[in-house]
């Protein structure tokens, strides 16, 4: 397991260079100017003169070569730095940098990320909390009411996309109710109880129309499977054995059921990225997605490049650990 | 049987009615039986003949579709069907093994071995962890797996067909039952195996004094390793009688079409094999006619009309049928 998670690791080089480059290649071919935002008065050759001043002049090969070494050894040679406090050298790198603000695109990505993380991360874990009992009693009590209703919310959660779930909660918790903020407050800072409350308050509503969403997708993966393994062989030997009903289902069946499940929970992770920008929007959330839909607009090309691809690389992370996770869970799966 | 005081097993009048869209089907139809203790007890019939379904019925062990309608089973004079659900699952766990047909599915695939044997053990038998591991070693020494210790960590994959089928036999002997269950435990195995198997049986019936239900439909086995013979068809019991009587003197037209229809290492190759015309019954109701008398060729106007009771017809032998072998006639009763 651990040669086989090396290797994949090492495979996994290539594969985001590939990316990369295509990232690269597509995001340059796109006719977009950095100067096109600015005033008319501004004369061609002071226009030229500001796009070589970004690199612009140089060849496609220079360009992306600079930008391999400024994302892949700059950067993370920055970040060692500013978490240890070593010194590399003297110190002074040339960095991603955002066309719009002029500043390093990292410490923008790191400003942002942390609300992208507890909105999705939150909504990742409220939807397993969700979705597995529902899919586990839904297969247990198969046709029963309780499934019936599951089946029809999880199809609503499921056909209904989340700008309108979202939209709907402010109207009716925000508006109405009044019961939930419907901005993200960024700059709020948890310091006692009453800020903690606010906090979660804020963090309910994206939280759970992104939870609901994925909640309904993995109860429908969670109930097919039970249902599958329910009709296996091996649970009646566990009932013939006088188990009881509880350690059948939920050690013998449910051990056996979360095998797919997890896997897609695991790459799910990454489009719940994706599906974070529209709901981040909705909600002012001042999140990662929110970043790329402002770097999109400002045809800011450094950022979306960057952006796009940590998009990639937690693709091709959560596959590997969606591989590992697999041979973890069932024992027939050894990778040698 | 009869004559013993007690009985491991008394099964009385027991119906089991499966509730399907396209209307009931009575797959169990009073079916009556006991079995002394320590006693192997044989049950033969086709696919669909209910053998299956009678043991799970006993167990308590039937799909949500299914219902016992009717009847007794009493385990060692207890009512099993009266049974709270505790004692039910105590009865399940410690009085009764069973062995199912496919070694290859019956096992979790995601536990090793070793936590399949001692989750019994532990809830049954009140053993501490690495008492239950030792007990479940001993268990796999009985039932001839070699390096019992270091195999207990394996998984079910990693043992092969005949392995996996002693594996389960281990779990189903866990708790020392009284009775065990063996619903085909050969059918999914080659010969050389399922010889194996039945050695393995043979002896530990000897070792262990316990009551053996032997579910088959291949009377080859019935003959090698049974007391006692059941022959089922139509989720009835049409012919019941020791293995030895059963087989030189076969009452029941149907059980001497099954024996005609064994082949014969002895005949002539050129001859086809031999079958029994006609189709299973249909069990869309309860039966109120013998029915097995569309494809017997001695039925007459009475198996039409009634469905036979059992009749004594030898020592501790009985049959359901109307038609009497010995006059070639109706029975006189």
């Amino acid at each position: 397991m651990f040669a086989f998670t090396i290797r994949r690791l090492l495979i996994s080089i290539p594969t985001l260079l590939a990316i990369s480059f295509i990232v690269f290649a597509i995001l340059d071919l796109a006719p977009s100017d950095p100067t096109g935002n600015l005033p008319l008065t501004i004369p061609p050759e002071v226009r030229q003169q500001i796009r070589d001043s970004l690199g612009l002049d140089e060849p496609f090969p220079v360009r992306y070569a600079l930008w391999l070494k400024q994302f892949f050894i700059n950067e993370p040679l920055n970040l060692i730095e500013g978490w240890t406090g070593w010194q590399f050298g003297d110190g002074d790198r040339l960095r991603v940098t955002s066309w719009a603000t002029r500043s390093p695109v990292v410490d923008l990505i790191i400003e942002r990320l942390p609300q992208t993380l507890w909105v999705v991360g939150m909504s990742q874990v409220v939807a397993v909390i969700i979705a597995v009992p529902i899919g586990v009693i839904s297969a247990y009590k198969q046709y029963s009411w309780f499934d019936q209703i599951g089946t029809f919310v999880s199809m609503v959660g499921f056909s209904i996309p989340t700008f309108f779930t979202g939209l709907v909660f402010i109207v009716f918790f925000s508006v109405q109710l009044q019961w939930f903020p419907s901005i993200y407050d960024t700059n709020h800072e948890v310091t006692d109880w009453d800020s903690f409350v606010f906090q979660i308050k804020q963090m309910i509503m994206p939280t759970m129309v992104l939870a609901l969403a994925t909640a309904a997708q993995l109860s429908r993966y969670m109930r097919a499977s039970m249902l599958d393994n329910l009709q296996q062989d091996y649970v009646r030997t566990a009932r013939s054995k006088g188990l009881t009903e509880r350690v059948v289902v939920t050690i013998h069946v449910l051990r056996n059921s979360m095998i797919p499940v997890v896997t897609v929970i695991a790459l799910n992770i990454p489009t719940i990225f994706g599906g974070a920008i529209i709901t981040e929007q909705i909600f002012r959330v001042n999140g990662i997605g929110q970043l790329l839909i402002i770097g999109i607009q400002g045809a800011d090309i450094p950022l979306v490049q960057t952006l796009t691809f940590i998009f990639a690389v937690l693709i091709v992370l959560f596959n590997l650990i969606a591989d590992v996770l697999y041979g973890i869970l069932d024992p027939r799966i050894r990778y040698e | 049987m009869r004559d013993t005081p007690q009985p491991l097993l008394d099964v009385t009048a027991l119906k089991t009615v499966f509730h399907t869209r396209s209307g009931d089907v009575h797959a169990v139809n009073e079916v009556s039986f006991d079995i002394a203790p320590g006693e192997l007890v044989g049950v033969v019939g086709e696919s669909g003949s209910g053998k299956s379904v009678t043991m799970m019925s006993l167990m308590g062990l039937l799909p949500k579709s299914a219902e016992i309608s009717g009847g007794e089973v009493l385990f060692q004079g207890r009512n099993v069907r009266g049974m709270d659900r505790n004692d039910l699952l105590a009865f399940r766990g410690r009085d009764v093994g069973v062995v199912f047909q496919d070694p290859m599915t019956s096992l979790n695939p995601v536990f090793n071995v070793g936590y399949q044997i001692t989750d019994r053990l532990r809830k049954y038998m009140g053993l501490s962890r690495a008492d239950a591991r030792k007990r479940a070693a001993e268990l796999l020494a009985l039932v001839g797996i070699p390096d019992p210790e270091q195999r207990l960590r394996d998984y079910p994959h990693q043992f092969s067909g005949g392995m996996r089928q002693r594996v389960m036999i281990a779990i189903a002997l866990a708790c020392d039952p009284k009775l065990l269950i063996a619903d085909e435990p050969t059918t999914a195995l080659d010969v050389t195996i399922q010889a194996q198997i039945l050695e393995l049986v043979r002896e530990l019936r000897q070792k262990l004094d316990m009551g053996i239900i032997w579910i088959t439909h291949d009377l080859g086995v019935v003959a090698g390793i049974a007391d006692r013979v059941l022959v089922m068809y139509g989720g009835q019991i049409v012919e019941q009688g020791p293995v030895a009587e059963l087989f030189a003197n076969p009452q029941h037209p149907y059980t001497r079409a099954l024996l005609e229809t064994l082949p014969s290492v002895t005949e002539e190759r050129s001859e086809r094999l031999r079958t029994i015309e006609g189709q299973p019954p249909s069990l869309n109701a309860a039966p109120s006619s013998c029915s097995f008398a569309p494809r017997c060729r001695h039925a007459f106007d009475r198996c039409l009309r009634e469905n036979p009771t059992r009749i004594d017809v030898g020592p501790r032998h009985d049959a359901a049928c109307w038609w009497d072998p010995a006059t070639g006639g109706p029975r006189n009763v």
